[in-house]
């Protein structure tokens, strides 16, 4: 959670994920300009500090040794999974990306200096794959042949596309790790304020909240009808 | 004088440590802050309301910013006082603090349900009673709104606990003084205010209401001058002790309520922004006395000058 301003305009903080590390602390941070907070934090110059508390919640289940990874994001949804894809050493990944159109693709690998080979998606076609990265995604599991509990689908993006992606692993029975976002308050699960809807497991809570149970959870969990 | 300045305050039957509370909603059940808040330094911890059942609340979106503020309909969503008693009471019981349970319920028999689950609970300081939440259907604002029913609820509330009883009032009415009278005269032995203020916000891309709610009750710095007002009325319109609450974000901000005649504040929205704004207010509060040669924080209380 990240503090645009001290003082109260805006007054909340903003949550955000974390890209990159450097020695554990954290290097990066992708943001695109959303709305007042994000614009006051374009303003920032290098060397000005900020207030961060975190990191918060629950992140990405690393997969099994011999489990392949496909990670699946949309637009600024590429931060975690960037990070999530350096984490992954040893593991046979495949990565895409969706972006609305060639001029707005974002390259964290050209940042952070890791190279991390990205598959491209562009609604508008004119980069890649032409289409919807969930587009891509079906084509790649057509394509490819794969055994359903050796690989496993990471995705991180706008809700429709999470809910598109859930989908598509649903029906083939992959298992999903979706990252979601919410509008957010405290950060801790105190204000409940960040609540999504969830088909009851054993405890039976209809909601769970994206700041602490999350912002990663089992795809298959999430009641996307409410959404 | 550099002596520590006595913070101590009694509010009736509720002696703290300081005047510095967590409001209710605001800081969950306090365990969700151990981690960043000595919570052994608090003046009071309020727990989140707590109905017979557990709650899911309302359908998101849930909260909304606003200009130095934020609107919320979370609709009381809590895990109902059975597992509070059995699973987070215990753990609050060892911390060194006031523990104040807030109480909501959907009708007066079920307020008195409320009151009768703690009665002989110990490492419970108070009973605060929620009538005032704008968030749900019935219950909560509908009995705050009115004075009758307000008593009514006070009355049924103070017969069957054990415990000091607090009253939260709505800031949604038009004569603040009648209804805290009339809380008064039902026996309360505390009231806190204001709880939020109804609003709403709209996004104008989609022409929809930012709660799924539509409505939902405004908080922040934003109504901290109208809070005021209503204590400072409150404060001159009964006997008992008043708690104030609204928009306190720095210990400025608690300085006015207690001169405005607060024996005690609340901290809600502040601890979103700044977990530890309760202990930053309460190490304010002290610099303030010690700069201002003043030994004990009663001597402010009430010491607005006209």
């Amino acid at each position: 959670m990240l503090r645009v301003n001290e003082g109260i305009d805006p007054l909340l903080r903003r949550p955000f994920s974390i890209c990159g590390t450097t020695d554990g602390e954290i290097a990066l941070i992708l943001y695109k300009i959303a709305g007042h907070g994000t614009e006051i934090l374009s303003g920032k110059k290098a060397g000005e500090k900020l207030s961060v508390m975190g990191p918060l919640g629950q992140g990405f289940t690393l997969p099994g040794q011999n489990e392949k990874a496909v990670l699946v994001a949309g637009g600024i949804g590429i931060a975690p999974l960037y990070f999530l894809a350096c984490a992954l050493k040893d593991n046979q990944m495949e990565f895409m990306s969706g972006f609305d159109t060639s001029g707005n693709i974002i390259s964290p690998e050209k940042i952070a200096g890791r190279s991390i080979n990205i598959s491209i998606a562009t609604d508008d076609g004119s980069e890649g794959y032409s289409g919807m990265v969930t587009g891509l995604l079906d084509e790649y599991l057509d394509k490819n042949i794969y055994e359903k509990d050796s690989i496993i689908i990471y995705a991180c993006g706008p809700s429709a596309m999470l809910k598109k992606v859930s989908s598509i692993a649903a029906c083939r029975e992959i298992p999903c790790q979706v990252s979601m976002e919410a509008l957010m308050a405290c950060g801790l699960g105190a204000c409940q304020g960040c609540a999504v809807k969830v088909f009851p497991q054993n405890d039976l809570t209809l909601y769970r909240h994206v700041c602490k149970d999350g912002p990663v959870f089992p795809a298959h969990i999430i009641d996307w009808g409410a959404i | 004088m550099n002596r520590s300045p006595d913070l101590r305050v009694t509010l009736g039957p509720l002696e703290m440590k300081n005047p510095v509370m967590t409001a209710s909603g605001t800081f969950g059940y306090g365990c969700e802050f151990e981690s960043l808040v000595d919570l052994n330094l608090l003046g009071g911890i309020v727990v989140k309301g707590l109905s017979l059942k557990p709650m899911a609340g309302n359908p998101v979106p849930r909260i909304a910013e606003t200009p130095a503020g934020m609107l919320n309909a979370i609709g009381l969503a809590n895990i109902g006082v059975n597992e509070f008693i059995e699973k987070k009471l215990p753990w609050l019981r060892g911390i060194d603090t006031s523990v104040i349970v807030n109480i909501y319920g959907h009708s007066t028999d079920e307020y008195e349900d409320l009151a009768k689950a703690f009665k002989g609970v110990e490492g419970v300081a108070a009973l605060e009673v929620n009538i005032s939440c704008p968030n749900v259907e019935m219950g909560g604002m509908v009995f705050g709104k009115d004075p009758a029913l307000s008593a009514r609820v006070t009355e049924r509330v103070v017969k069957n606990t054990d415990k000091p009883v607090i009253v939260k009032l709505t800031p949604n009415v038009t004569d603040i003084g009648a209804l805290a009278r009339a809380v008064e005269e039902s026996g309360a032995d505390i009231i806190s205010l204001i709880n939020t203020l109804t609003g709403m916000a709209i996004d104008i891309e989609r022409r929809r209401p930012k709660l799924a709610n539509v409505s939902g009750g405004l908080s922040g710095p934003a109504i901290k001058p109208v809070a005021l007002y209503q204590v400072w009325q409150a404060v001159n319109s009964v006997k008992i002790p008043v708690i104030g609450i609204g928009g306190i974000i720095d210990y400025r901000d608690a300085l006015e309520f207690l001169i405005a005649g607060a024996k005690a504040v609340q901290v809600g929205t502040a601890n979103f922004v700044n977990p530890r704004a309760t202990m930053d207010i309460i190490e304010g509060l002290k610099g303030y006395c010690i700069e201002k040669g003043i030994d004990d924080i009663n001597r402010i209380i009430g010491s607005l000058n006209i």
